[in-house]
């Protein structure tokens, strides 16, 4: 029997991220190769470049670039991975463009198990897809334990303006209609009671959702429309507070038309937050002239993503910058900004 | 939502309204004791719907809002220690101290956790032998069996490292300190559905008869509240000054027995400073000297700390009904919820929060 | 002060010791201790505060108060505010 001298090998094949995934070296291709590449490639992605060649429609682009934290990672109805692909899209196309290309900037903590980063780059992958466009460019880098929480992601985005089309959030004219496309809270709900802590069992599933064909639909059919805007943090009170003073003018909107799922109705009740300023990942808000309030309406509804949208009221001349709710017993109240996070409370 | 749903029915709630405006004939000053019925009110805007006659003035009923800022500091000086995971209801988090909050000693490392039941603080404290585990035990009646229940089951289970910071405040004292105050205006109160669920209402019938005043305990809801200001007039109109309850599908007279031992055999009455208003006496719970070991003021020596009030506000005045929140000069000026003066400008229940949030600046 | 939101109780279980319950608010499910409430059933309503469970709703309380309001409807006192607008309209 002889005994060969062996140099020990270094492990290539880990269950979670490392260190030295993030350093270029090999163990970063292995990650490339592995994880990213088998879900994401395409003409770009192939080429291996530091940077995607793009050619751009002539026009007017959009641009624009958000980042995606979310605890815990993965939630009912969802992964961060595609509320960023859907995130970046939306915000795109609530600027009237069409959505082209996005990129893709990760942040990893050391020890995140590779199985988990996997489901999310194909979640990015199939949520890419679904909004029809393409990730061409990322970067990964890799910290230590305890620097970020699990996984950040960055997405940066780019898409065509339509031709004549003007959605600007200053655009909001006394007369205009405000159209919500469906319930309010369901993603911060899904969030919170899924959080430790706080003794739920959760039922609640995000939204999140990419809205660029519901609006591409919307501005086939009506090109007109004044101001687009998703309600993600700070709920559809924030957005609507923003339009207000964007525009100078003044909002009014009816309680009882609020669409508000039944079961994040009952977790807002427990735990004291009112939906409205509850963040939503798959919802738009925009305004319109009242004549053709009907026809986007209509092109809404029949859509997946607007199968719920209603009028939720109007704007108006009169407290310009202040949004106001008539209550279901007729007397009004201010709907403010939110002040920072949602906390439960108990009284 | 059963139970919910059928008390925020605009039809029933216009024909009480109907009904308050029908019977009133002159003024009359009536005062919500909670904080969670003053949001519901304002929230509904119920205060625009009521007769001019007739006044609402906010009550202390917040637990928030009547922590004194000396228990805030200790608060603050035990979660920024290093051993200490520190608990809370989301409520606490903003309240401001001296000079910060609870969320700035998260910013600079404390861990500070946010919880919805104080069972959940011991569970961390199981999780977590090596830490120290404190709960900021606040609330009024209603609140009290959830502390005391933790305490309890730590003495159950031996568990060692858990402790609570007690603000807890009881409502009847408050009621006779209003009433007893020489600018009293309060005429009738709603009293606070949720402590009369825990407590009952027999303490409050010596109350109604000594200083001759309606006590309605109330529910919030839309329908509750206006139930309860409607049966308040009708005795106001009467001349009458008795304890109804109007709130019986959630309070008996005796209220909750076994809720009221558990809290007897855990505290004992003491005296307590109330944010903004001063000293009640009998008017807090404390630890009972064989669970001093769960006393976080005393685990962690924080017993000396004291802390004095801006002199800008006048929460003080507020929270006792002699002045509205938009009256106070300091109000939505050097005050707001972004950078409160004092807790009622905190708390969404916070008399001044509700006035800043919904009745800022727009006249109906 | 103190946010109480009804609930009915779904199942009830044991925790450490203490008697826990899921309690269902509109479809949102929480847990709550059940010790102040001994008797307490599934199918009950109770209302329930920071994690505890602290009245089981009296349900015949809860319709006889309804049945007096009905009744104030039914009598139709004047409404002074039937000049307002509305609900349904912004």
């Amino acid at each position: 029997m002889t005994i060969e001298p062996v140099c020990p090998a270094p492990i290539t094949q880990h269950e979670s991220v490392q260190m030295a995934h993030g350093a270029g070296g090999r163990l970063s291709q292995v990650l490339m190769q592995r994880v990213f590449m088998p879900h994401l490639h395409n003409q770009f992605l192939d080429l291996l470049d530091d940077q995607a060649k793009l050619d751009l429609p002539t026009g007017r682009t959009a641009f624009t670039t958000d980042t995606y934290v979310v605890s815990p990672v993965f939630f009912p109805g969802g992964n961060i991975g595609e509320l960023a692909v859907n995130g970046t899209v939306n915000d795109l196309a609530v600027g009237g463009a069409k959505p082209l290309y996005l990129s893709a900037g990760f942040v990893l903590e050391e020890g995140f198990p590779l199985a988990d980063l996997e489901t999310i780059v194909m979640s990015m992958a199939a949520a890419a897809l679904k909004a029809g466009v393409m990730i061409v460019t990322g970067d990964t880098k890799v910290v230590g334990k305890g620097q970020c929480d699990k996984i950040f992601i960055n997405t940066t985005g780019v898409g065509a303006i339509r031709e004549g089309v003007d959605l600007s959030c200053r655009n909001l004219k006394p007369g205009d209609a405000l159209i919500l496309s469906g319930t309010v809270g369901d993603h911060g709900m899904a969030i919170m009671t899924s959080r430790q802590g706080l003794s739920f069992q959760s039922t609640i599933k995000s939204d999140c959702a990419s809205l660029n064909h519901m609006i591409g639909a919307v501005l086939d059919a009506v090109p007109a429309v004044s101001a687009m805007r998703d309600p993600t943090r700070g709920g559809v009170a924030a957005t609507l507070n923003e339009l207000a003073a964007a525009s100078s003018v003044g909002i009014e909107i009816n309680e009882t038309a609020i669409p508000v799922k039944p079961d994040v109705r009952g977790a807002c009740e427990l735990l004291g937050i009112d939906p409205l300023h509850v963040a939503n990942e798959g919802k738009l808000v925009l305004a319109v002239a009242t004549r053709d309030a009907d026809k986007v309406l209509e092109v809404m509804r029949a859509t997946e993503e607007g199968r719920d949208a209603v009028i939720i009221g109007s704007v108006v001349a009169d407290h310009p910058g202040m949004v106001v709710m008539r209550t279901a017993f007729g007397s009004r109240r201010i709907v403010d900004l939110p002040l920072g996070e949602q906390l439960p409370r108990i009284c | 939502m059963k139970y919910i749903d059928e008390y925020r029915d605009p039809q029933l709630a216009r024909k009480l309204l109907a009904e308050i405006h029908r019977v009133t004939t002159r003024s009359w000053t009536i005062m919500e004791i909670c904080g969670g019925q003053t949001h519901s009110i304002i929230r509904n805007g119920i205060d625009q719907l009521l007769p001019d006659a007739i006044e609402l003035v906010h009550g202390p009923g917040c637990p928030v809002c009547v922590t004194p800022l000396e228990s805030i500091e200790r608060a603050l000086e035990i979660a920024a220690q290093k051993e200490v995971i520190f608990t809370s209801f989301g409520d606490m988090l903003r309240v401001p101290g001296s000079s910060r909050d609870l969320f700035m000693v998260r910013s600079e490392g404390g861990d500070v956790r946010i919880l919805f039941s104080p069972l959940d603080s011991l569970q961390i404290a199981r999780d977590n032998p090596d830490k120290e585990v404190v709960f900021f035990a606040v609330g009024f009646e209603t609140t009290a069996p959830a502390n005391a229940m933790a305490v309890w089951q730590a003495v159950r289970e031996g568990i060692q490292n858990f402790s609570i910071l007690v603000s807890q405040v009881m409502v009847p004292p408050a009621m006779r300190a209003i009433l007893s105050s020489p600018g009293n205006r309060v005429q009738g109160f709603l009293a606070a559905g949720h402590v009369c669920a825990v407590m009952g209402y027999e303490e409050y019938e010596p109350v109604a008869q000594e200083f001759h005043v309606p006590i309605v305990p109330t529910g919030f809801e839309p329908v509750d509240l206006l139930a309860g200001i409607l049966e308040t007039v009708e005795q106001l109109e009467e001349g009458r000054a008795e304890l109804v309850n109007r709130y019986a599908r959630v309070v008996s007279r005796e209220g909750n027995r076994k809720a009221k031992e558990i809290i007897e055999n855990v505290f004992e009455v003491t005296d307590r400073q109330w944010r903004g208003i001063g000293l009640i006496p009998g008017s807090g719970l404390g630890l009972r000297e064989e669970f001093a070991r769960f006393d976080a003021e005393k685990k962690f020596n924080v017993s000396h700390i004291c802390a004095s009030e801006s002199p800008l506000c006048m929460s003080g005045q507020v929270l006792q009904g002699a002045l509205k929140p938009d009256a106070c000069p300091a109000f939505a000026k050097e005050c707001t919820p972004e950078h409160p003066l004092g807790a009622t400008m905190v708390s969404s229940e916070g008399a001044c929060a509700a006035y800043y949030n919904y009745h800022r600046k727009f006249t109906p | 002060m103190c946010l109480a939101i009804p609930g009915k109780l779904l199942e009830i279980s044991s925790e450490n010791g203490l008697k826990m319950g899921t309690i269902d608010v509109n479809g949102a499910r929480t847990r709550a201790c059940l010790e102040y409430v001994p008797e307490i059933q599934v199918g009950n309503y109770t209302i329930v505060h920071a994690g505890f469970a602290l009245k089981i709703i009296d349900e015949e309380e809860a319709a006889e108060s309804l049945k007096l309001w009905a009744e104030l409807v039914e009598k139709g006192a004047f409404d002074p505010f039937d000049e307002l607008p509305s609900s349904g309209a912004v």
